[in-house]
């Protein structure tokens, strides 16, 4: 049984209110934080906790905290990224829904420690209701005194606003979030400069996702050396992780990141096993963008080795063999499903939210889009699989931001570990719209690799 | 202070050049000039903020500077990325941009109509241009082309969505030219578009400036609309004293009609500065201003001889020796059709400029009869 730091009182009833979770243990940190800490020693325990991104990119928060620009005389902002937009990914909504003061708890403490008077919750339009809730939340937090001026005599003051998306996928993605937030169209800014030194209204900026705002919040209950004690080397302290798809207990869990992949699927704590007694297919362990994995290479890397629930596990074997742990958006699939289906429809959906600035996304993406939906419906050709390959080759590391990437990926690692099955599509037109390739060969045991 | 500002060394495709701190690989890549120049198609030195979208100007930095000669993972886009003293880029000695850039040029033709035969940038058009260089013949692509609903910008600019490849450079010049933009580009992804939201006219001074810095046909000048290619035109500098603008322009003429009014253009296809200031010129000049007698003429401009606009024209030109009389023992070479005998559409007699819309069959027919 693992440890939870952040959903452990998630079940208390009328957590969701500030005297339920005030009762339970809340706002110890920003007592802490504010009473007997300065600004810095808050980054260093952060740094200290080794705790990384939990938005997709996994970058070390503390050093992001410490590479904010401190000009004199220049309001400093903190974001918290709640556009949770990334299919399969559902963790944030969770925690806000369930949690919401323990986002707000953070986000002082982390405000603290930034500098922002500021600070900003920028929440996909979809997620209207949280915003009521947020909005509830902030407003205990302020009649209580932790937010507004002069917070527990501190001198510090901070005020916390929610803005609401209007529904863009990209708007995740940070410098399009700031553009958004600043009231314009959400296109991703060039760059450098980086938020860190240009971010909302050109002043220094962090943008950080809400599960890492959230964790903020142990981190300084019980110090950055104990959370770095949870879990495995540079995947430190807890993850929530979004399961869904063909499983018996879809949800969210909490995991410390020492257990096996196997374990978290198949275990009763976990997912429950893969629903109707079916076997394993394939997996997408971190949200739509990352790789696509066979059961195979899943269960154990190519070395041979188990694959664990953490991020160098998981990305071991690089993009040849592995994949990422991304966001957490743990997608299962099950003998039934069509990997060439799946792909177009994942195709589908970055071809829609792509921003369209750059050629290679605004034009690679509706493409990919186009020749995916003609080999699922069988009308594909050979080549058509080749030209996938090289046109998410031409998009990868071509674009702008991070989305290009993201629609590259899925289609590189269908071809690649699913070739035979694109083939299966081109040379049966006809059977292929009436039944599925099935498992095949995907769970079988892997060739043992000689050294 | 009397002591030299410090310049930066960079090396593009094997070339070294020096420039100040804050200059981008583009921008250092220009003063080399020739191929070592990658091709632009969204950054417009002249309008801020512009730049890094189409991708077509990639670079491979192979060494990142002399403090730090680390190579940068990615190809970065050269009009955005700042050089370092001792950078070394690669442009067309790497066969990564070469590969990449034909990527980007077969995504910026995969949805154009390539109806270049009856469009009015054909011949000044830079994605011609990119393609001739860069692309491939033929298209993998097997797809219905993407269209859009017309949308009338009013009378002086021609919108044609479909050609137009989303580099914003018209936003800018809206922006930060016109006293209020009007328009953007609305919706995303593929099925982004320029638009001014509730069909607007476009009209607000210096908006033509639009139609120049557009580098593809969406945007063209509608006074000029199907009256004549502009390979058949004669390009010719001329002023004027206006209160608005600087009043240089080029005159695209047909005889003594002036055609079209545009600002001049330097040799990137942008507008030529006068003093460190853009030369932009107001919706007068370039609208209004179509009679000879408007402006004082100074001679021909300068075209390019590898532009199809140097066809025919007086500059620099050397008409190549005719030499099929030569090899075929004095026998002159026996033209099968000269198109000007049977096609009225270059007829000199047709006032091309003041008939009121664009010139259609019916324009030529009308002349005979009368
Ligand atoms: C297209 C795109 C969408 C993204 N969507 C989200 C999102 O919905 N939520 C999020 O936290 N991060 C998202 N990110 C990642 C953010 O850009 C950024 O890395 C993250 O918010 C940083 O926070 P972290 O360091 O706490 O993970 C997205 C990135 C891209 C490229
Ligand atoms: S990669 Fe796609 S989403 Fe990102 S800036 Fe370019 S077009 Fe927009
Ligand atoms: S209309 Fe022309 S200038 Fe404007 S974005 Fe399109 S191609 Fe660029
Ligand atoms: S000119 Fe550099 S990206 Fe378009």
């Amino acid at each position: 049984m693992g440890r939870k730091l952040l959903l452990e009182k998630a079940h208390v009833e009328n957590i969701r209110h500030f005297d339920v979770y005030r009762r339970e243990g809340g706002y110890r940190s920003v007592e802490k934080a504010l009473k007997t800490m300065n600004p810095d020693a808050v980054t260093e325990e952060v740094k200290k906790s080794g705790l990384r991104g939990r938005g997709g990119a996994g970058f070390p928060a503390g050093m992001k905290w410490s590479f904010l620009a401190k000009p004199e005389g220049v309001p400093r902002y903190l974001v918290v990224n709640a556009d949770e937009s990334e299919p399969g990914t559902f963790k944030d909504r969770y925690l806000m829904e369930f949690l919401p003061h323990i986002l707000i708890e953070g986000m002082i403490v982390a405000s603290y420690a930034l500098g922002s008077n500021r600070s900003y919750i920028y929440i996909r339009g979809e997620y209207w209701w949280i915003v009521d809730i947020l909005e509830q939340a902030i407003e205990e937090a302020r009649n209580n005194g932790f937010l507004g001026k002069n917070i527990l005599g501190s001198g510090f003051d901070c005020d916390i606003f929610v803005h609401r998306g209007a529904g863009a996928y990209i708007c995740g993605e940070e410098t399009a979030l700031i553009e958004s937030l600043e009231g314009k169209r959400g296109n991703p800014r060039i760059k450098p400069p980086f938020p860190a030194i240009k971010g909302v209204w050109d002043c220094p900026t962090v943008v950080n996702n809400v599960e890492t705002i959230s964790a903020v919040v142990p981190i300084i209950n019980e110090g950055g050396e104990e959370y770095a004690k949870i879990g495995v080397g540079k995947s430190t302290g807890t993850k929530l992780i979004s399961a869904c798809g063909n499983i018996n207990k879809p949800g969210v869990y909490e995991i410390d990141m020492t257990i096996s992949v196997e374990e978290f699927i198949y275990s009763d704590e976990y997912c429950g096993g893969v629903a109707n007694g079916k076997r394993l297919k394939a997996c997408i362990p971190g949200g739509s963008s990352v790789p696509i994995l066979p059961a195979n290479l899943l269960l154990k890397t190519a070395k041979g080795e188990t694959r664990m629930m953490n991020y160098e596990s998981l990305s071991d074997g690089g993009f040849a063999t592995g994949t990422m742990m991304g966001s957490g958006g743990f997608i299962v699939l099950d003998e039934d499903q069509c990997v060439v289906k799946h792909t177009y429809t994942l195709a589908r959906f970055y071809r829609h939210e792509s921003c369209g600035q750059c050629s290679p996304c605004r034009e690679g993406t509706g493409w990919m889009e186009k020749l995916l939906l003609r080999l699922d419906r069988g009308q594909g050709k050979m080549s058509d699989i080749d030209l996938l390959w090289d046109i998410q080759r031409k998009i990868e590391g071509n674009t702008i931001c991070p989305l290009g990437d993201a629609a590259a990926w899925p289609v590189a690692a269908a071809i690649r570990h699913f070739r035979d099955e694109f083939e299966w599509h081109v040379l049966n037109p006809e059977e292929c719209t009436r039944r599925n390739y099935g498992l095949a060969h995907y769970a079988d045991p892997l060739e043992v690799t000689v050294a | 202070m009397a002591d030299e500002k410090q310049l930066f060394k960079v090396t593009i495709d094997n070339i070294t050049v020096e420039v100040e701190p804050g200059t981008t690989i583009l921008m250092a890549a220009r003063q080399i000039g020739g191929d070592v120049t990658p091709p632009a198609m969204c950054f417009y030195s002249k309008l801020q903020g512009s730049g890094g979208k189409c991708r077509t100007c990639l670079v491979e930095v192979s060494k990142g500077s002399e403090k730090d000669p680390r190579p940068m993972p990615k190809l970065v886009a050269s009009c955005r990325t700042t050089v370092m003293d001792g950078m070394e880029v690669k442009n067309i000695t790497s066969d990564k941009v070469m590969d990449a850039r034909a990527g980007v040029v077969e995504f910026l033709l995969l949805n154009h109509p390539l109806d270049c035969p009856i469009c009015d940038q054909a011949g000044e058009c830079h994605l011609q241009d990119l393609s001739y260089e860069h692309g491939k013949e033929g298209t993998r692509y097997e797809f219905s082309r993407r269209t859009f609903e017309k949308e009338d910008f009013g009378p002086y600019i021609q919108l044609h969505m479909t050609r137009c490849i989303l580099c914003y450079r018209c936003t800018y010049v809206a922006a930060q030219l016109t006293d209020s933009r009007v328009h953007g580009v609305l919706d995303r992804g593929d099925h982004a578009e320029i638009s001014t939201y509730i069909s607007k006219a476009i009209t607000n001074d210096f908006s033509g400036n639009m139609i120049d810095v557009c580098p593809v046909g969406a945007l063209t000048d509608k006074t000029f609309r199907f009256k004549n290619r502009v390979w058949f035109t004669k390009p010719v500098q001329a002023h004027r004293d206006c209160d608005k603008c600087c009043g240089k322009v080029t005159l695209w003429n047909r005889g003594d009609e002036v055609l079209r009014v545009t600002a001049r253009k330097d040799e990137w296809g942008e507008v030529e500065s006068y003093d460190g200031k853009p030369g932009w010129i107001c919706n007068t000049c370039r609208f209004d201003k179509k009679k000879l007698s408007d402006w004082v003429i100074e001679g021909p401009t300068n075209v390019n001889r590898h532009s199809v606009i140097s066809t025919n024209h007086y500059v620099n030109g050397k008409v190549p020796q005719e030499t099929i009389a030569e090899v075929m023992g004095g026998r002159q070479p026996k033209l099968l059709m000269d198109i000007h005998d049977v096609s009225d559409v270059n007829d000199p007699s047709v006032d091309l400029s003041v008939i009121p819309g664009p010139a259609t069959g019916a324009t030529f027919n009308n002349k005979k009869q009368q």
